[in-house]
């Protein structure tokens, strides 16, 4: 049973689910750092604070984050269709998860900047730095530890999510272990993608880790 | 000279949830270039949001701040930024970015400011040998001293080159030997570069130690100001007798503070000597005099902006007629005699 044909399969999938986690997280990274960025300076302590701009964010970040991503997938595939095509495949799959991902990176971001020391941006703002200089060259790279802390997380939660994308024909080693293990009762092929997929978490976890800890000059 | 910051009829309100709350009332203050000025105060007096109100890192509710003869409400956004250049600030937690090193810390006004990196770094290693780190260029701030950080904080301060620098409790995170080296490079800096220094404070002692000019500010409100030397020997308000004669005492232990109240007699005065005075027994001419014993409960010796200055908290007899003729000796023979209602050793 463990011939060539399920091997190239499992690899597949393996290739299919990175895949969609890195390119979700890619896409997700693009607009959810703007949003959390405007969160952090909109709020009530950042320093630009706009209520109205923050409401609104805080609202729609906070309604999607509260629908259940397996109700989200199911509820955008309209959506999916019109953009990819189809709403069927890894790249379908991205979709939804960039949607889901986004709020979530979004308020990652929004509370590792406000972790920031208020006096180091109070010093920036004595020194006649802009509102766009300290973003970049203060909070982004005094909070960049944080940041990648957060990624680390955001990665493992996109990839459990991509993996329940297969009940709906998502692809991915997700897609494998619910037409194998569940519809067909193949509880070893089962077994081996859910193993690869704690090992797959686990490598991201542990380089995630290592990165943000050999970047962080705080320690001596 | 002429006046670089001028402040007139200043005050700040906050808004809070719980109502209104008035931080500065109608602050007037002129500040000289060159000069090294102390702003004095309680906790809580207001100091800070005063000294944010010079750079206008707070805005002021009333009233006008101006700096080098403009009036900072009436620039733009992008003036106010480049005016900021002109007025560097030290805190007392240094504030440095803590994921760049030393140079890189150094480096960062030059560079907001459009200065070419190689540039920057030159000029930023100039700066490290103004303030004696050379050696600490590549290191992270988490590696450094409270006296370092608060050296590169202050090369920072400088690489723009700023007319004013203002220090927001700059010596208060430090031990009694660092705050005096500090102290020490920022005289050396105000008299080498001419920049008008303001230091916020709660310490007499920093005032005593470089400052020519003082202002007290006590619950929002400027109590008094002047030259330290005048206030130091006159000192008319309330705040500024708590403050200066309270100054030492923070240290004594509680055992200690109670055996001296208990030695405080209900008169107490304070004697402030000057040069001519101290050669002189006064004191213990007049017990002669008198036949009457007076308690000793403190006496120090100052260098008040180079002056030797004795200062003794004297327990009077009970006997009021005693005490009376005590204070005209005291005062016959030139020396300062005030009050002194609630000392607490």
């Amino acid at each position: 049973m463990w011939d060539k044909q399920i091997i190239t399969m499992i690899v597949q999938g393996i290739l299919e689910t990175l895949y969609m986690t890195l390119g979700s997280t890619a896409i997700g990274y693009l607009l959810g750092l703007p949003l959390g960025i405007a969160l952090a300076v909109t709020d009530k302590q950042g320093i630009k604070p706009n209520r109205l701009i923050y409401k609104i964010l805080d609202v729609i970040s906070n309604i999607i984050r509260s629908v259940p991503f397996l109700i989200l997938l199911i509820v955008l595939i309209p959506f999916t269709r019109a953009i990819v095509g189809k709403s069927y495949g890894s790249t379908a799959t991205i979709v939804p998860l960039v949607v889901a991902a986004t709020p979530f990176i979004a308020r990652m971001i929004e509370s590792s900047l406000k972790e920031v020391d208020q006096g180091v941006i109070e010093a920036a703002q004595s020194m006649g730095a802009s509102t766009f200089t300290i973003i970049v060259r203060v909070m982004l790279v005094e909070a960049r530890t944080s940041i990648l802390v957060g990624m680390t997380i955001a990665i493992g939660t996109i990839l459990g999510y991509s993996a329940m994308a297969g009940i709906v024909g998502g692809g991915g080693l997700g897609d494998i272990a619910i037409r194998y293990g569940y519809h067909r009762y193949q509880t070893d092929i089962m077994i081996v993608t859910v193993v690869l997929l704690v090992i797959l978490v686990q490598i991201f976890q542990s380089t995630g880790m290592l990165i943000s800890k050999r970047l962080d000059r705080r320690k001596k | 000279m002429d006046e670089i910051i001028r402040i007139k009829n200043m005050s700040k309100v906050f808004q809070s949830s719980s109502g209104e709350f008035k931080a500065l009332d109608d602050i007037n203050l002129s500040i000289h270039q060159g000069d090294i000025y102390g702003i004095i105060g309680m906790s809580g007096a207001g100091k800070s949001t005063l000294v944010r109100c010079i750079n206008f890192l707070e805005r002021p509710t009333q009233g006008t701040v101006e700096v080098d003869g403009k009036d900072l409400s009436s620039l733009s956004n992008k003036e106010l930024r480049a005016t900021r250049k002109d007025i560097a600030m030290i805190f007392q937690q240094f504030n440095l970015l803590m994921q760049k090193n030393v140079i890189d810390n150094i480096c960062f006004p030059l560079t907001i400011a459009g200065m070419k990196k190689k540039e920057a770094r030159k000029k930023a290693y100039e700066l490290l040998e103004v303030v004696g780190l050379t050696d600490k260029a590549k290191s992270y701030p988490v590696q450094l001293s409270g006296g370092q950080k608060q050296r590169v904080a202050i090369a920072r301060a400088l690489a723009a080159e700023p007319k004013i620098l203002l220090c927001d409790e700059a010596t208060s995170a430090l031990d009694p030997q660092t705050t005096k080296s500090i102290l020490a490079l920022l005289k050396e800096i105000n008299e080498k570069y001419g920049i008008t220094i303001v230091i916020i404070t709660h310490e007499m002692a920093v005032v005593q130690e470089i400052c020519s000019h003082v202002a007290i500010i006590g619950g929002g409100k400027l109590v008094e100001q002047g030259e330290v030397f005048d206030i130091f020997s006159h000192p008319k308000s309330q705040e500024a007798r708590e403050l200066i004669i309270k100054k030492d005492e923070a240290g004594v232990s509680l055992k200690k503070q109670k055996e001296v109240k208990e030695l405080v007699t209900k008169h107490c005065i304070r004697i402030v000597f000057t040069e001519n005075s101290s050669f002189e027994p006064v004191i213990a001419n007049m017990v002669i005099k008198y036949q009457a014993p007076v308690n000793i409960l403190k006496a120090d010796t100052k260098n008040v902006g180079g002056i030797a200055h004795g200062e003794m908290i004297l327990g009077l007899p009970e006997d009021r007629q005693v005490a009376e003729l005590m204070k005209e000796y005291l005062r016959s023979r030139g020396l300062e005699v005030e009050e002194v209602y609630d000392y607490v050793g």
